[in-house]
């Protein structure tokens, strides 16, 4: 790795550079971006999960006083690529799923739009769909490789027979529902097609990455699209990706040029168009010697994906190095059903994987009569399990034992349902977590030194909420060696150079690592007194490191919850993250970014469940009132720490990225520390009054 | 959404002129859940009339001890109130466990009786709901009904009410004020709203145009021992899936009156009066509760997704009743 940063800015609780123009409403959002004279679209979605389009009638919609036009299959413009069939939007008569996109109204106002789409008269001829993930389909198949590309399965050793021989073992089946991303700001789009090119205003995690999506799709060069999103309102993975709806408002604008198009999700259509995550059915086999030592580990999935384009979420994967043992086994196996396509959400694969392994773990500990930490740190890895490379940088212990000193964990009665408060009965857990750190290809950066003695950072990065306007100011102040006042810094837009998409907690590590080696390349080119006008670019340099070390992240989550007796209802007083993710380059933001993912695994802990309705083939609960997310009221003490180091094979600024670690194990904590309390291990999430009445 | 006009009404006569005369009008409250089902298509009226600002939004005493709530009054303001709390606990409490802060300060105490449904099939209209669109069959029988009745449903409909202050009132003896352009009648809170029966598409006793002006309360001293215990999954912000309102007049070791209401199961506040009955006399013991618990539960008939909710109903029932009788929380 080239020379580390040495930290002067970064370090600092700087407030976040952006909060102002948040908190006055003068930060744009996508759809507050503004623009002449705008039509509104309000999309007609399919009524049944599989089939085909007989007829669509838009006589009546056109007929109403505003509408501008109403398109379908019969008339959209034509896409020039195929290959991701969630993006072949209004192109044939084929519904795969329901809620699909059939049509849509363009109008002056988006409640005349949305009168209209209700009069788009639609009959099909329906085809049976199958819309029910269960173990014992006899149609379930292993994927080519699991998102992003790991391996589909691993083995290594005989782990029937370790099992068998085993002093002690654990065979339990652990499931997660469907999930939703719920970010505050939904899905939005403002389009606009003139002279033949496209400016989006977009709700996007990378306009890079939405950009040479959508070109193909279009069949443009991508130097015709630009996409413009300084501000983004929180996407968790869900605005990692294009959706049907960046196609629908292009579609649209391309039919009224010259005017711009306004399309929002409503919460509604984000259940059924936005992606989600999958449900797991995740079987967890562990063999132990009488000591706690792990001599077989097997971790079986089995998910879902659509029918008509593959997702496989890597479940099993964090899995491959979290514990040692000489005989390991993991597996994944699809359904592809009838149903919208899943996609990322909040660290894909470790969230729902983690809850599985460490809920076992918990089931181990219990079992070998030891306390859980201890059962941890007697199968800590002293290299990947998996690669065999050494860590960059491996402090589960640390965590584990910092965390039990601060959360008061010594002394803990290991006995289930003894410990009774108010009517309510009391129980602690505990769980690991993990997250890699992610190094995604293609970013870059320029310097450039203004009239105005600043030195503008240009960038196409995104802040979805997570800092990055600030944490990126820092760093590059620090780089120039000079005050942050100093430091102009441009993202969100394509126009600036090519930035990675901000999914994997890889931001800050790509984004980062391309500024300083611009600023590097400035200086050298440049000196430190630069002419007015003097610019440099640079791309993100290459790590050697990278291939040589297996680079994660870890953490120890603790869990107090109270379950009442009469009633089953479960809160969680108290939580305590402790992280070791390298150096942290803003606390305030960083605090923010982990207990924010504590938050979201409290509220998949107890909340969070997608019913999909598998007559129909959506979800029915899908609003705030049906889909519940943790309230204020759920959150009780809440706090994120993280040990205070540099990870010098990371990058330079020896960090490794904390927006995801925090939402994994959550889960776990808060499941262990239930059946703490009540003797009752429920292992199927969300865990609901009803599992713990007595 | 579809068009509609909107008037201000100037007073009850003519709100409730406009809206007899016209087939397709609804009154307006504060729309915190009919402007919901405009935007989703389940509710399209021609002509709404705004009653919000008629002047009912007073909270006064009644000649012999009981109040009368106007029926303009927020429910934060009625949750507020210094006799509400002293005097009907039951009611403050039960105002609070619902819905979030701001709809507090917006919805209005006939706007609460009148909200309808959150069946997931009634609001979508992709689905099919007998309540929704008569005859077109029930889809929440077979499906999601974690939040479904589990007493009194039909076969045509599985749907609660979802009102928390609805539920402390029917405990309350509440009555409802209606008017039309005939006159004045009080309707008992517990008969305001119906059972589905074969009818589901009716909530309540209401003929069009009858506008509501009032609930009264009556005096009931011994309701100041009143209690409301929601069960819920979310800590606010989140329908029952068991409610419980009950007052319990204990004296010389036995009980003398008891008032039970459950909420979040069944298609209306649901008075439990056989275990009100069983516990007329009896000695406040939890024995004496959980019979009568298991009294009003006899006629539960669950389905699939909401068994578990005989179980919650009777351990709510029998954990606020001891609460009350221990003078917990007083």
């Amino acid at each position: 790795m080239s020379a580390l940063l040495a930290p002067r800015v970064i370090g600092q609780p700087l407030e976040r550079l952006d909060g102002r123009a948040k908190l006055l409403g003068t930060a744009p959002y996508a759809f507050e971006h503004p623009v002449n004279d705008p039509l509104y679209v309000c999309p007609v979605q399919a009524t049944i999960a599989r089939g085909r389009i007989t007829a669509i009638d838009p006589a009546a919609a056109e007929a109403l006083d505003g509408v501008a036009a109403v398109i379908t299959h019969m008339n959209a413009p034509r896409l020039a690529s195929d290959a991701d069939a969630e993006l072949w939007v209004l192109q044939s008569d084929v519904v795969n799923f329901r809620g699909q996109f059939i049509g849509a109204v363009i109008a002056e106002a988006p409640e005349i739009a949305q009168h209209a789409a209700a009069l788009v008269r639609v009959t099909y001829a329906e085809e049976p769909h199958d819309a029910m993930l269960s173990a014992d389909r006899d149609d379930l198949y292993a994927p080519a490789t699991v998102n992003p590309d790991y391996a589909t399965d691993t083995a290594e050793g005989d782990v029937g027979a370790a099992l068998a021989k085993a002093a002690v073992a654990i065979d339990a089946t652990y499931t997660t529902p469907m999930e939703h991303n719920n970010p505050m700001e939904p899905h939005t789009t403002i389009a606009l097609w003139s002279d033949d090119a496209f400016t989006l205003y977009d709700s996007t995690q990378g306009v890079h990455s939405m950009r040479s999506t959508l070109a193909p799709v279009f069949g443009l060069a991508p130097e015709r699209i630009r996409v413009i999103a300084p501000y983004v309102g929180g996407g968790f993975g869900s605005k990692g990706t294009a959706h049907a709806h960046n196609v629908l408002a292009g579609l649209a604008a391309q039919v009224v040029p010259g005017r711009p198009i306004k399309f929002a999700l409503t919460r509604q259509q984000m259940f059924a168009l936005a992606g989600y995550r999958t449900p797991t059915i995740q079987r967890i086999r562990l063999g132990a010697d009488r000591d706690g030592r792990l001599t077989a580990i097997v971790h079986d999935v089995i998910e879902q994906t659509s029918r008509f384009k593959e997702f496989a979420e890597q479940t099993a994967v964090p899995t491959r190095i979290m514990y040692a043992a000489p005989n390991r086994r993991t597996t994944h196996r699809l359904a592809a059903l009838d149903v919208p396509v899943p996609s990322w959400m909040r660290a894909p694969g470790e969230t729902p994987g983690m809850f599985a392994l460490e809920a076992a773990m918990d089931e181990l500990a219990i079992a070998c009569d030891l306390d859980p930490i201890e059962l941890r740190i007697r199968n800590e890895p002293p290299a990947d399990p998996e690669s065999g490379k050494p860590w960059s940088g491996r402090n589960l212990i640390g965590c584990l034992r910092e965390g039990a000193r601060r959360f008061g964990w010594e002394g803990r009665d290991p006995r289930p349902r003894v410990r009774r408060k108010d009517g309510w009965l009391v129980g602690t857990g505990v769980a690991s977590s993990t997250y890699p750190a992610y190094r995604l290809p293609g970013s870059r950066a320029t310097i450039r030194y203004g009239a105005d003695q600043r030195y503008v950072v240009g960038i196409g990065a995104a802040d979805i909420g997570t800092g990055s306007w600030t944490v990126l100011t820092q760093i590059a102040a620090d780089a120039l060696g000079c005050p942050i006042e100093s430091v102009r810094l441009e993202i969100g837009d394509t126009a600036l150079p090519t930035a990675s998409v901000e999914g994997g907690s890889s931001g800050l590590n790509c984004w980062g690592s391309a500024i300083i080696a611009a600023v590097r390349a400035f200086r050298e080119a440049h000196g430190g007194d630069p002419a007015a006008g003097a610019e440099i670019g640079a791309d993100m340099p290459e790590n050697p490191d990278a291939e040589r070390f297996a680079m994660h992240s870890f953490g120890a989550q603790f869990a107090e919850v109270h379950v009442h007796e009469d009633t089953g209802e479960i809160r969680v007083p108290r939580m305590l993250g402790v992280f070791s993710a390298g150096r942290i380059i803003n606390p305030r933001t960083a605090r923010s970014q982990l207990i924010g993912g504590m938050t979201m695994g409290l509220s998949m802990a107890l909340h969070e469940e997608s019913i999909l309705d598998p007559r129909f083939g959506h979800v029915v609960n899908h609003d705030f009132a049906g889909y519940h997310i943790a309230a204020n009221a759920d959150i009780g003490e809440l706090d994120a720490i993280w040990l205070e180091e540099v990870d010098p094979h990371a990058n330079p600024m020896g960090a490794r990225g904390i927006g995801e670690i925090g939402i994994v194990g959550a889960a776990a904590a808060i499941a262990n520390a239930a059946y703490h309390a009540t003797g009752i291990r429920v292992r199927d999430l969300p865990l609901t009054p009803d599992k713990f009445l007595s | 959404m579809t068009p509609f006009a909107y008037e201000r009404a100037a007073d009850a006569a003519s709100a409730v002129a406009r809206v007899s005369g016209h087939p397709r009008a609804a009154f307006l409250g504060a729309g915190t859940n009919l402007v919901d089902h405009m935007k989703l298509g389940i509710a399209a009226p021609e002509l709404l009339v705004d009653v919000s600002r008629l002047p009912f939004d007073r909270i006064e005493p009644l000649p012999g001890g009981g109040v009368r709530i106007g029926a303009a009054v927020r429910n934060s303001d009625l949750a507020a109130d210094l006799t509400i709390r002293a005097r009907y606990p039951a009611l403050a409490q039960a105002l609070l466990a619902g819905a979030s802060a701001q709809l507090r300060n917006l919805a209005t105490t006939a706007g609460n009786l009148m909200q309808r449904t959150r069946c997931v099939y009634f609001q979508d209209l992709t689905t099919p709901c007998n309540k929704r669109t008569p005859g077109s069959g029930c889809a929440a029988r077979e499906g999601y009904t974690r939040y479904h009745a589990i007493l009194g449903a039909s076969e045509h409909c599985v749907a609660t009410h979802p009102s928390d202050m609805a539920v402390a009132m029917a405990a309350l003896d509440a009555v409802v004020v209606v008017r039309d352009s005939l006159g004045e009648r009080r309707i008992p809170l517990v008969e305001f709203h119906r059972l589905p029966g074969d009818a589901p598409e009716r909530d309540t006793v209401l003929e069009h145009g009858e506008l509501i002006t009032a609930v009264e309360l009556p005096a009931l001293p011994f309701a100041a021992r009143s209690a409301y215990r929601k069960v819920r999954e979310r800590a606010s912000y989140a329908f029952a899936l068991v409610s419980v309102a009950a007052a319990l007049d204990i004296a010389d070791g036995v009980v003398r009156e008891a008032r039970i209401a459950l909420g979040g199961v069944a298609h209306k506040p649901w008075r439990a009066a056989r275990a009100e009955t069983a516990l007329r006399g009896a000695a406040p013991t939890v024995e004496n509760f959980r019979a009568a618990a298991d009294a009003e539960l006899a006629l539960a008939k669950p389905l699939d997704g909401n068994a578990f909710k005989v179980a919650l109903t009777r351990n709510t029932v029998v954990a606020t009743l001891r609460s009350l009788a221990n003078g917990d929380g007083r």
